[in-house]
Formats: structure tokens, C-alpha cells, sequence
């Protein structure tokens, strides 16, 4: 799915083209050369908003699909939910945790406790992946795949798009950990608000597809 | 991953020098929107020459061309020129060209800004855009050929595979790869354009002052970013189903010429069509709101005259655009829906012709009591209003089911929607070229050459679309690759043969365009004055062409409306946007 | 002086303008008030209600684009550039919201008048008695069945489909009630008598398209689609579809034959005998 992963790419790196100078008041944004005006901090968060909406409109349109699909009726079983799923939900909610500590300590100036937290979450966000397809592995061996049945089908899909838009959440992550911010037009704060934004967005995703799946089963 | 090519971005501050970072790679939003325009000029012609084959084949059946094998065009050759001419030409050339292209360029000039905000996703745009069209184009090249399910690509003739018919192999695969690249270019686009527009206004341009191009361009942005994500979502369930043997859309027990399709069960074909018109009629309005932007920004610049009624101009838009997410199921009355749901759609539709009559008036109301000047520009933008009435109201028709029933997937049909979005929309573009070339290139277009053009396109268009209203009423189907079944459209013939040679006409008229493009680029009369039509709005602040960063590094200042013609009590019939109250001459 | 020299011709541009747009509408109108290219007569009730409510879109159109087109073309004229000096208004409150209300009145009013033409069709299912006949659609020929004395549609099954072999909807011959299904590649209805439709596809969408009945339906697969109608005019019709189905679309076509009661049962007796 190119153009929803380019949702989140766009999220962190976009537009860093300009590298603008701050306005005279001095802002922590940006650096100082160039001559053009800065595109100010409150665009990211723009552009992070408008990047949600379109997401929300492509994954409403998936669960719509979903419920109109399971309305026609005739073929559809439900899936048994790979009891893994609750272990991978538990661990996306504990990333959100450890994403609001690491931004705390980032913010208090603790730097290493940043990096810490940071990689705590960026770890949580991988084995929540790996959990993931430990799922889709269990369903597989229990003879669902993905042409099964229609709710199968579903269940590959959405936690598929999910995953897609969950790993480039964690590539934000590693985005904000590695880039070089004395060089850049937003501070590391900044970003990692960003990220963290978008990293929440990803989890009340999440538990909105795991409740469509249960509920809606 | 754009940003690790970039490394630290210093270099983009100034002026790139290497012609790689200027004209190819470039992230300067003036050349990605001339790239825009020149992909769009590209594919228009494309499109243009595929509708010309099909007119050629519609009027004389038999005919033999040199370039079909064994010299007949074959009905599956037909359908595949059909679906591609619809596809390029609501894609590549009515979604990029008025919003990508002259947005581009034009949009952050206008705000007083030095570039898009984010201006490496710009060029990102630009080039998944490029990727999109070669995919599309290539699905020319696959055996079987282009796919010939329409641009509407309706399933299950679109999700069964070559055994539906030739080209619905790769070639319907491609296309769908390719459709979907270009919502994932749309939806970064549409991101750039609004955060632009919302963070990115100079000093003193408030939502109440943007030029009323701008605020089309916002909301044509906005009806992107929530309409492209629907039809991703729809291509990739698409794919799905021929890819992978999921049931989304194709049900059970299908039998294809004495096959029985043992491996679908179902699925439900309506499901794609609520979800590609949830996308596709707001992407009529994408196609015609930025030629509605234009139209009222030329109107009013060449009768010397304020827009009549700014504020209601504004609300029609928004109304517009919010309507436009409320209308989808008219393209659906007779596709099985519920008919109680289908008559709720058609009141809404009525209702969206409300906004549109308000700018019909109030582009009246501004040619009223006017100055009227008729340049090339001002002669394409009063046509828009002529093919906007002629196109819309035609509209009324089909938003009532019970008419709709019998003009439904006939001429009629194709008759309004070509008026209205095809070349409505494409004089929207030509009058902002007519009146931005001189800006973009340091040279004006030339104007009798110019005259020649509308002329023979003005008179053509209707010559070809007309006609087709009343082969509608004689209940001609569309996407018929000959009128030889039956009676009653073998009568109909003559009325074809006239529109092909009509076609033939316009189709001309444009190879003078290119000409006059061509020659203008290098030889046109050049633009000494940074102002030359005395229009008001920023960007005839700035050199023609304008410099690099814009405003050379100093934000303007925006003290006026966008319209401030023939103000009483000052000296000249404008006040340009960015002049200093004291500095307005009196007269 | 570029605007001097755009001065001096724009009398000539604007009357050329205004005349083609007078000259475009007069011709367009009387296109249409002449009925040059027309629908054919309506045979069925509801199609002189669909044809009563097109005159009153056409009356409501044909005003509003009348005066439209005329008003471009004198306001392009008169207010051409002659050296006058430009008046300076930004607009009219209350003229705006004349025209919004006017024009909600006239176009929300037009849709909640079509209602009763489309309610007819849609609203309400057919009457008890209505004669019953099955149209399928499949790439690219038409297939009507009727079930027969005895009134039952038999099974069908998708894997006995075989145009080949004389079964094209697939009919079960283990199942009796199919035994007197008569499958015909055409559609023969009593004149005067409701006959409901249950369109249905095969393969791809098709749309069944009668001019003469006002009527336009899609055939989807998977969907049992009801219609009905009550042609009153007995004569010959033709059937097209309306929908691509793919490359064959410009030649899926069969015809509709409307007669009186009594040689429609002969029709039907005669079909049963080929059958047995």
C-alpha cells in the first residue's frame, strides 16, 4: 500500500527541504541560515492532523466495507481471535505508556532516561509486530487463510494495514532517535511529540479494529 | 525514504544550480507545478487522440486503420481506448492540471508564501504522480492489452480476470496499481496544499482576503485528502479479490460463457460502487472547482469590477464541497440500491445545484456594470460560465431517479459530464494559462493566435457535446463500440458521423494551441511589466518570472481584499493586495 | 497601451460572443422543442408519468438556461469595454438570498415532484396476480423464462449452465417444477396485464433497457432485482443493455413483443409444446 505508508513518512520527514531561519523572536525551532521564512512548528502538527484524517478515512472505509460484507451474510464465519492478539493489545497500550515517560524525561533534560524510554517503546512496538504475525501464523495453521472466508479475509487485511501503518510509526521512532537535530528546522522535542501523537493514534486504532473484530465477529 | 537523500537540506536554500535539481528533482513548488502542467499536456493529448480513434470508429464502423492489427478496430480495441481516455483524462490531466499544476505554482504566491510547507513531499507528489501515469500507460503493453472495464472499472467485469474479456488480465491489474499510486500522490498533495494554505499566509491575509482561486484550491484540497484514502481502500480490495481469491465484491455462482467461478461466494458487486463513487463524485468537483476559482478570479480582474457577493462566492464553494460527500448514490439509481435511499440521494442532489446556481448569479452580477476587456483569458473564463450553465442544468435531470431510469449509462449522461468536468473544466485551465503565462514564463501567449483557438474549441464543444444530449433522449447506450444492433440506433448514425467531424474540428484547434505554447515559451511577446493586466493579487508583486523564493526573502504584507477594482476615490481601477494604504493614489 | 488596443476590439469580439450564444440557445431550444430526436411513445402507465415529469424539467431547465445563456450575452455586450468607467458594487445581500431561495424552491421542488414517478416503479411491489418472468443476463445475449402451468419456477444450478447444449440458465431436470419452464431468448407479455420482472445475472452487470417502458435496470450478480410493469400498447420493442459488460455490450440485444391476451396464450401454449 504505497500511499499509506507515505501518510506516515510524511508525518516526521516531510518537507525538511526548506531549512529555514527562525522568525526574530527565536523560536527552539530551526536554525539560522537561509533566507527564507520558516515554516512554522505549528505546520507539523498541521500536517500530522490532516495525515490522521486521511488515515481515519481509509480505515473507515475498510470497516464499513467490513460491516456492510458481514451484513450480506450468507458465507460468513467468524474468525476465532488468536488469543495472542490480547497479548500484542496489552503490549501496544504499555508503548503508549512508555512513550508519555520518555517525552517527560526528554522534556526534564534526561537524556539518557530518554533514550531508554525511546528504545523501550520502539522495542514494545516491534514485538507488538511480531506478535502480530504470530497471530496471523496461528490462524494459518488453524486452516484460516486469507481467501478462507470473508471474515478471514478481513482479519489479514486490517491488521495488515495496521502493521503498515504501525511500522512506520516505529521508523518514526528511529527517525527521532537518530537524526542529527542540531542541523534541522524542528527541535528533537518537537519531533517526538510528532511521533508520539501519531504513536497514540496508532494504539485507539488499534483497539478500534480489535473491538470491530470481536464485537463485530 | 526522502529524508536520508537529502542529507542536511542546506542546499536547498538557495537557488539549486545542477539542471538535475532544478528541473528534474526539483523541490521549488513553480517548476513541480510546471512539471504538473506538462504531464497534464502530455496526457491531454494522449486522451485526446484515443477519444479521436473511438469518434473515427463510431461514424464509420468498417473503416480500416493502419494501426490496428488486420486494420478494423475490434470491439475489446474500442473499450480499451474508452476506459484509458477516461482514466488519463479525469487523472492525469483534470486532477493534476488545476489543482497540482496551477495550485502549485500559484497557491503560495498568492498567500504570500516562498514555497509549499512541506516541499520535498511536493516533489514526492510529483514524481508517485509520474510512476502512477507509467504504470497506467503500460498497461498498453501487456498481452491482452489495456483493461476495458471503464473508468469506473466496476466489478466483477473488473475482478474476474481475463475470462471476462481481453485486457482484463494485466492490463486491468495495472490499472488498478496504477490508480492506487496516484491516491497515495493525491493524498500527499492534498496535505501540502492545505497546511500551506493554513500556516503559510503572509501577514495580513486573512481567510477573508485569499483570492477566491485560493479557496477553491483549499477546499478541492480537503475533498482530496478525504475522498482518495476511500477509493486506496477500494483498489486495494480490488486487487484482493484478483489477486489473492478473496469474495469482496464477486458472489457465488457465477457461470462465465459455461464456466462455472467455484472459488468466489458472496460477495456483494454494489459494495464497490458505493465505495468508488463515495470517492468519485467528489472527484467531479476536484475536477471543476479550481476552473470555478479561476473563472471568478478573471471575471472579476477583466470587468474591472469587485466579485459580486465574495462571502457567498466563499460559502458556495464549501457548500459545494460538503454537498459533494452527500451526493454519491445518484450515480447509483439504477444499480439496485434501495429506492428509498436512492430518493433521499436525489433531493441532496437537487439541493447541490442550489450553491452552484449562487455563482452562476453572482458571475453575472460581476460581469454587471463592468469594464469588460476580451482577452484570450477573459474569452475562456466567459465561456466557462456558458458551459457551466449548459453542463449543470442537465444535471437536474439525472438527479431524479425516475428520469434517470431512462437516460441512465446513455449519451445524456455523457454529454453532462463532459460539459461540466471535461470542458468546463479544461476552459477553467485554459483561461488560467491565457492569464498566468505571461507570469510563468516571462512572455505572453499570442493572443490573435489565442483567439483562433477559443474560437474553433468554443464552437466545436458544443458542436461535439450538444448533439449528444439528443442522442440520449433517443436512448443511446453509452460505451457502445458501434450503433449496429438495432434499429433504432442505426437511425442515430448520421447524428454520430456529425460529432466525429466536429471532433476532428476541436481536436485540431488544440494542435494550435501547442503550436502557439511551443512558440510563446521561446519567441512569445515578452512580459516587460511585472503587472501587465492590472490585476490585484500577489503575484503581479513579483518578477516574471517570479525569483526563486518568491518574495526574495521579505514576506509581504497584505493590507486588501483580493478584489479591490475601480475603488471610488482611487486614482487607478486596483488596488493591488500588498500596497500600503498610504500609499493608494487618490484621485 | 496594451489596454487600448484590447479597447478596440472588443466590440466586435463581444457582439461576436453574444450572438454565438444567442444563436447556440435558439438552435439548442429548438432542437428540443421540436422534438427533432426524441424518446419513443411511452406503453406502460408510469411512463406518462416519467414523460409528464420531463416536460416539467424541461420547462424548469429551459427557462433557467434560457435566461442564463441570454443574460451572458447581453451583459458581455452591453457591458463591453467602450471607455466607460467600471461601476463599483461588491454585491447584494438581499438579491442573494432571493436567488438561493428561489432556487431552492424551484430545484427541491422538482425532486420532491418526481417522487410520484419514481414511487410507482420502486415504492411499491407488484400486485398478486402479476405474470412472473425471469430475465437473465449473461455475456451478451438475454434469456427470459416463464414458469409454465404451473406456476413454479424450477431449481436451477450453476453448473448445468451450458449454452451449448440448449441450457442456458442451467434448469435442473431432476427437479418437476422445471419440467415446463419455457426458457426463450425473447420476452413475450399480455397487453394490459402487470408483469414482474426478477432480473438477475450470470457473470458481469448487465442492464436491461426497454426506451418504450421508461425503464432502465441493472442485472447484478448475487441480486434478485423485482420490476414491474403493465404495457399497454401491443407492438414490437427492442431490448438493450445498458451497462458495460464487456467487448460484446454494443450487440446485447433482444426484443420485447407486447400482444393481446389472448395470442400471448397461444404464445405460451405453442412454447410448451416445443418444450415437451
Amino acid at each position: 500500500m504505497p500511499g499509506t505508508i507515505v501518510d506516515d513518512v510524511e508525518l516526521i520527514d516531510a518537507g525538511r527541504g526548506g531549512g529555514n531561519p527562525p522568525p526574530a523572536g527565536g523560536d527552539d525551532d530551526g536554525d539560522s541560515s537561509g533566507s527564507r521564512r520558516p515554516v512554522p512548528r505549528r505546520a507539523y502538527f498541521t500536517a500530522l492532523q490532516l495525515g490522521l484524517a486521511a488515515i481515519v478515512m481509509f480505515f473507515m472505509a475498510l470497516a464499513s466495507s467490513y460491516i456492510v460484507r458481514k451484513g450480506l451474510g450468507v458465507d460468513w464465519q467468524s474468525t476465532p481471535l488468536p488469543p495472542v492478539l490480547w497479548f500484542n493489545t496489552a503490549i501496544l497500550l504499555a508503548s503508549s505508556a512508555t512513550i508519555v515517560v520518555a517525552r517527560k524525561k526528554l522534556e526534564g533534560g534526561e537524556r539518557e532516561a530518554f533514550r531508554s524510554w525511546w528504545w523501550v517503546t520502539t522495542g514494545l512496538g516491534l514485538l507488538f509486530l511480531a506478535g502480530q504475525i504470530i497471530a496471523w501464523r496461528q490462524l494459518a495453521a488453524a486452516g484460516m487463510l486469507l481467501a478462507t472466508n470473508p471474515s478471514s479475509s478481513f482479519f489479514y487485511l486490517l491488521t495488515a494495514a495496521h502493521g503498515a501503518h504501525l511500522t512506520g510509526g516505529i521508523l518514526a521512532l528511529f527517525y527521532v532517535m537518530f537524526r542529527p537535530w542540531s542541523r534541522s528546522r524542528i527541535s528533537q522535542s518537537t519531533a517526538a511529540e510528532l511521533a508520539s501523537i501519531y504513536w497514540h493514534f496508532m494504539d485507539g486504532l488499534w483497539i478500534f479494529l480489535l473491538a470491530l473484530l470481536t464485537l463485530g465477529r | 525514504m526522502v529524508t536520508h537523500e537529502n542529507g542536511g537540506g542546506h542546499g536547498h536554500h538557495q537557488p539549486p544550480s545542477g539542471f538535475i535539481r532544478k528541473w528534474v528533482f526539483s523541490i521549488d513548488h513553480k517548476v513541480i507545478g510546471i512539471q504538473y502542467l506538462l504531464l497534464a499536456l502530455f496526457s491531454v493529448f494522449v486522451g485526446m487522440a484515443l477519444s479521436l480513434l473511438m469518434r473515427l470508429h463510431l461514424a464509420w464502423p468498417t473503416a480500416k486503420f493502419a494501426i490496428f492489427h488486420g486494420g478494423q478496430m475490434t470491439p475489446e480495441q474500442y473499450l480499451a481506448l474508452m476506459t484509458m481516455h477516461g482514466t488519463i483524462m479525469v487523472f492525469m490531466v483534470l486532477t493534476t492540471a488545476p489543482q497540482s499544476g496551477f495550485g502549485n505554482y500559484f497557491l503560495p504566491i498568492q498567500i504570500g508564501a516562498a514555497d509549499m510547507a512541506f516541499p520535498v513531499l511536493n516533489m514526492l507528489s510529483f514524481w508517485t504522480t509520474f510512476v502512477s501515469l507509467v504504470v497506467m500507460i503500460c498497461a498498453f503493453l501487456v498481452p491482452g492489452g489495456a483493461p476495458i472495464g471503464g473508468w469506473t472499472s466496476y466489478p466483477p467485469l473488473s475482478a474476474l480476470g481475463e475470462i471476462v474479456g481481453p485486457g482484463q488480465g494485466g492490463g486491468e491489474t495495472l490499472w488498478i496499481v496504477g490508480l492506487a499510486i496516484f491516491c497515495g500522490a493525491s493524498l500527499m498533495g492534498a496535505l501540502n496544499f492545505i497546511t500551506t494554505l493554513i500556516d503559510l499566509r503572509a501577514k495580513g491575509m486573512t481567510l477573508g482576503r485569499l483570492p477566491l482561486t485560493c479557496w477553491t484550491w483549499f477546499v478541492t484540497a480537503i475533498l482530496g485528502l478525504l475522498a482518495f484514502g476511500v477509493l486506496l481502500a477500494a483498489c486495494i480490495l480490488l486487487l484482493l479479490d484478483r489477486l489473492a481469491g478473496t469474495s469482496f465484491f464477486i458472489p457465488g455462482g457465477l457461470v462465465v460463457t459455461d464456466q462455472v467461478i467455484t472459488w468466489h461466494k458472496g460477495g456483494s458487486p454494489l459494495l464497490w460502487q458505493h465505495l468508488f463513487w463515495f470517492f468519485g463524485h467528489p472527484e467531479v468537483y476536484i475536477a471543476i472547482l479550481p476552473g470555478m476559482g479561476v473563472a471568478s478570479h478573471l471575471l472579476s480582474t477583466f470587468s474591472r469590477k469587485p466579485v459580486f457577493g465574495y462571502r457567498a462566492m466563499v460559502g458556495a464553494i464549501c457548500g459545494i464541497g460538503f454537498l459533494g460527500f452527500c451526493v454519491w448514490g445518484h450515480h447509483m439509481f439504477i444499480s439496485g440500491m434501495s429506492p428509498y435511499s436512492a430518493f433521499a440521494f436525489s433531493i441532496l442532489t437537487m439541493t447541490i445545484g442550489v450553491p452552484s446556481a449562487i455563482k452562476t448569479f453572482n458571475w453575472l452580477g460581476t460581469l454587471w456594470g463592468g469594464k469588460i476587456t476580451f482577452n484570450c483569458a477573459m474569452l475562456f473564463a466567459l465561456g466557462f460560465v456558458s458551459l457551466f450553465v449548459s453542463g449543470g442544468l442537465s444535471g437536474l435531470f439525472l438527479a431524479q431517479p425516475a428520469l434517470d431510469l431512462y437516460l441512465h449509462d446513455g449519451y445524456f449522461v455523457v454529454a453532462h459530464f463532459h460539459l461540466i468536468m471535461g470542458v468546463a473544466a479544461i476552459f477553467g485551465m485554459f483561461a488560467g494559462l491565457y492569464f498566468w503565462f505571461p507570469k510563468m514564463f516571462g512572455r505572453f501567449l499570442n493572443e490573435g493566435v489565442g483567439k483562433v483557438h477559443f474560437w474553433l474549441t468554443f464552437i466545436g464543444v458544443y458542436a461535439i457535446f450538444m448533439p449528444m444530449h439528443f442522442l440520449g433522449l433517443a436512448g443511446n447506450p453509452r460505451r457502445y463500440s458501434e450503433m449496429t444492433a438495432g434499429p433504432f440506433l442505426q437511425q442515430l448514425q448520421p447524428v454520430h458521423v456529425f460529432i466525429t467531424y466536429a471532433a476532428f474540428i476541436t481536436i485540431g484547434a488544440q494542435l494550435i494551441f501547442l503550436a502557439n505554447f511551443l512558440w510563446s515559451v521561446f519567441a512569445g511577446k515578452e512580459a516587460k511589466e511585472e503587472n501587465p493586466w492590472h490585476a490585484t493579487t500577489l503575484e503581479w508583486s513579483i518578477p516574471s518570472p517570479p525569483p526563486f523564493d518568491n518574495f526574495g526573502g521579505v514576506e509581504p504584507v497584505v493590507y486588501h481584499g483580493p478584489y479591490e477594482f475601480s475603488v471610488p476615490g482611487a486614482a487607478d481601477d486596483y488596488i493591488p493586495q500588498h500596497l500600503a494604504p498610504n500609499l493608494v493614489r487618490k484621485a | 497601451m496594451l489596454s487600448r488596443r484590447l479597447e478596440r476590439g472588443s466590440t466586435s469580439v463581444a457582439l461576436a460572443f453574444a450572438v454565438f450564444l444567442t444563436f447556440m440557445t435558439v438552435v439548442t431550444v429548438y432542437i428540443f422543442w421540436a422534438k427533432v430526436w426524441w424518446f419513443p411513445p411511452a406503453i406502460s402507465d408510469f411512463g406518462h408519468e416519467i414523460d409528464a415529469q420531463f416536460a416539467r424539467t424541461f420547462l424548469i431547465t429551459g427557462v433557467v438556461f434560457v435566461a442564463a445563456q441570454l443574460g451572458l450575452a447581453y451583459a458581455i455586450f452591453k457591458f463591453r469595454d467602450h471607455g466607460q468607467k467600471a461601476a463599483y458594487f461588491e454585491g447584494n445581500n438581499t438579491m442573494e438570498i432571493i436567488w438561493t431561495l428561489a432556487t431552492i424552491v424551484l430545484f427541491v421542488g422538482l425532486g420532491l415532484y418526481a417522487r410520484n414517478a419514481w414511487a410507482e416503479v420502486h415504492f411499491m411491489g407488484a400486485a398478486p396476480g402479476a405474470l412472473q418472468i425471469e430475465v437473465t443476463g449473461q455475456q451478451f445475449v438475454w434469456n427470459f423464462r416463464y414458469a409454465g402451468p404451473d406456476g413454479k419456477f424450477g431449481r436451477e444450478k450453476p453448473e448445468l449452465v451450458s449454452a451449448s447444449t440448449g441450457n442456458p440458465v442451467g434448469l435442473d431436470p431432476t427437479d418437476p417444477a422445471s419440467k415446463d419452464d419455457i426458457v426463450s431468448p425473447v420476452i413475450v407479455v399480455p397487453a394490459g396485464r402487470e408483469v414482474e420482472l426478477i432480473i438477475r445475472s450470470q457473470d458481469v452487470t448487465h442492464s436491461f433497457y426497454v426506451r418504450e417502458l421508461r425503464l432502465k435496470q441493472d442485472a447484478v450478480p448475487g441480486m434478485e432485482i423485482h420490476m414491474h410493469f403493465t404495457a399497454t400498447v401491443p407492438g414490437d420493442y427492442e431490448i438493450a443493455c445498458a451497462e458495460l459488460c464487456g467487448l460484446g455490450h454494443y450487440r446485447m440485444h433482444s426484443m420485447l413483443t407486447v400482444m393481446p391476451e389472448a395470442d400471448f396464450e397461444k404464445w405460451e401454449k405453442d412454447q410448451e409444446a416445443a418444450n415437451q
